[in-house]
């Protein structure tokens, strides 16, 4: 396990970054900053290592920082790797972004007043993925002050063994293993992780806390390169559900079962043409759902069972998934990818690039 | 239900149809005020002919005054009803956006309403935001003023974990949010003291919710058809 954290706390992506010309006084103008910054931060702490660059030469006022790339500006509360893996479909490196001191477009982002929205942030979403582990927030609010500033500071400074001493006071679990809880099944089928005995913790709910961005790329492009830029948040479906592990004997909870199980209107099983009369109770149950084996399916916001009809040609197509910079194979089991690429708030983010057939959306 | 077992939380499908309940009540109990409608909202584009129900509830455009004496008095364009029956000021429509306490900084703000399910914590959240009646946005700064005197200082303790600016969830834009973190331990709370089908969660999370931001609910629609 230890070994995989490593890996995604070193992750770095390389920035260049140029100062908007608007709020460019000097002449020459300045060369861009070059930061190497960490996949698991979040833009806004880097400005303590930016600013020096520029600060000479701004123009006078009160700084109100953000960044853009391509005309985007970035929501600079998701962490830097997830904003490189969504927004480069060719990976750029050096990546190139631009920075702003003004004009902060307070009608597309929420206020970032510095480091301390960060933190609030990054707490915040820390107790939601403690809800959806254990059904409460306990053990985030237990924390004491002191403790929460560590393990965020630990965060700031991409320091894992700073994080592990913090976060061994927060109960975190990992997902059980389907094969290293059957400890006699066959060991061809055995995945065991160094340092797999040791998490014993499972998580109470059974439910992983997952983070979706999701883009439809309408125009079918063979190469990377000719992805077309993203313009606008609206273009990108931010999905942040839980999600519901269905574990079937002997069967192995794939990345890709769960990709499914997260977007039911892409994946969910398509209704036969001649159900259209049941179409007028828009209230389903759960309990109805839950009767008619939706193994596939996660939490509940389909109203009727349904049916297989599958045509393979015109079926939503997954192009890309990237979680920590990586492409991993879709048959990996969700236990491993969870356990081994989540963020330190505990969130799984999953860049996810769909080609939805455009004649049968809706 | 085993009241004892539930942990205060609902499932998507059970929001669904505790909105519908709750809107129908709203309409036949607050004749006063605009009637809520169910947004069906698309996180991701539909596929073919595979059916999700997802929505939020959306009061829009409900003009909140605070008058020289602290209460707050909420209405819609042209009709008033007020929190507060004692309070004397009562405003009929024409006299509203004049206040006739005479307060000249009494000035009308217009507030958006969501109530959205959050899948994490399987209640009903709050979003909410604010502006002036020439369309800018209130910062959280000013809609602090106009919140009720209790949420004010709620607010003013902790300024992280009560409302806090977020994106909305489906609209990519800043909202205001009304922390959902202890909503299902008071929920548990409300339905051990009085046995109530589940239909009638949102009213009952609403009679707690809707005070803070200054929306009271006739007890009317607490009581069961």
């Amino acid at each position: 396990m230890k070994e995989a954290q490593e890996f995604v706390w070193m992750g770095a992506i390389p920035l260049q970054i140029h100062l908007h010309e608007s709020e460019v006084t000097t002449v020459p103008p300045p060369p861009p900053a070059l930061i190497l910054a960490p996949r698991i931060g979040y833009l806004p702490l880097l400005l303590p290592l930016i600013k020096p660059y520029f600060s000479s030469t701004l123009p006078p006022g009160v700084d109100t920082v953000w960044f853009e790339y391509k005309g985007l500006p970035l929501k600079w509360y998701i962490p830097t790797g997830v904003l490189f893996d969504l927004l480069c479909a060719e990976p750029e490196r050096p990546w190139n972004l631009t920075i702003h001191f003004r004009g902060y477009p307070s009608h597309l982002l929420i206020p970032c007043e510095g480091e301390d929205s960060v933190k609030w942030n990054f707490i915040n979403s820390l107790k939601e993925a403690d809800y959806i582990i254990n059904g409460n927030c306990k053990n985030v609010m237990h924390m004491s002050q002191s403790d929460q500033l560590e393990l965020w500071n630990s965060v700031v400074n991409a320091n894992l063994e700073a994080f592990i001493r913090s976060s061994s006071k927060l109960k975190s679990g990992t997902i059980e293993d389907d094969y290293a809880s059957k400890s006699s099944s066959s060991s061809q089928k055995s995945q065991k992780m160094i340092g797999e005995a040791d998490t014993s913790v499972q998580t109470k709910t059974g439910k992983v806390p997952v983070r979706l961005y999701v883009w439809n790329v309408s125009a079918d492009f063979g190469d990377m390169e000719d992805a077309p830029p993203i313009d606008s948040w609206d273009r990108i479906s931010y999905v942040n559900r839980p999600l519901e592990i269905h574990r079937e004997e002997g069967k192995c909870f794939t990345l890709h079962d769960a990709i499914k199980t997260l977007l039911p209107e892409l994946f969910g099983k398509k209704r036969k043409p001649s159900e259209g009369e049941n179409d007028e109770q828009s209230f389903g149950s759960e309990e109805e759902t839950k009767n008619n084996r939706m193994t596939e399916e996660g939490e509940g916001n389909l109203s009727l069972p349904l049916e297989t009809v599958s045509t393979a040609d015109d079926d939503p197509e997954i192009k890309l998934l990237r979680i920590q910079g990586i492409e991993p194979k879709l048959e990996t089991p969700i236990s491993w990818v969870a356990n081994h690429l989540r963020h330190p708030e505990n969130f799984l983010h999953v860049c996810v690039y769909v080609k939805i057939p455009s004649a049968k959306s809706l | 239900m085993d009241e004892s077992a539930w942990d205060g939380t609902l499932s998507a499908s059970e929001f669904s149809a505790s909105a519908q309940a709750f809107a129908e009540k709203w309409k036949l109990n607050n004749p006063a005020y605009p009637p809520w409608t169910w947004v069906k909202s698309l996180k991701v584009p539909i596929f073919a002919t595979i059916k999700v129900e997802e929505g939020y509830l959306s009061l829009e455009n409900v003009c909140i005054v605070k008058s020289n004496d602290d209460e707050v008095a909420s209405c819609v364009e042209g009709e008033a009803s007020l929190c507060d029956k004692e309070d004397e000021e009562s405003t009929d429509s024409a006299t509203l956006v004049q206040t006739s306490s005479g307060n000249d900084n009494a000035q009308p703000y217009y507030f958006d309403f969501h109530i959205i399910y959050s899948a994490s914590f399987r209640v009903p959240v709050l979003y909410f935001r604010a502006y002036c009646s020439d369309g800018r946005s209130l910062g959280l700064n000013e809609i602090e003023s106009v919140l009720p005197a209790n949420s004010a200082k709620v607010l003013l303790e902790s300024k992280w974990t009560f409302i806090t600016q977020e994106e909305h969830p489906y609209l990519n834009r800043p909202w205001c949010k009304l922390h959902p973190c202890g909503s299902s331990d008071w929920m548990k709370l409300l339905f051990q003291a009085v046995e109530q089908a589940m239909e009638l969660y949102l009213v009952s999370w609403f009679s707690v919710v809707g005070p803070v931001i200054g929306l009271s609910i006739p007890i009317q629609m607490l009581k069961e058809p």
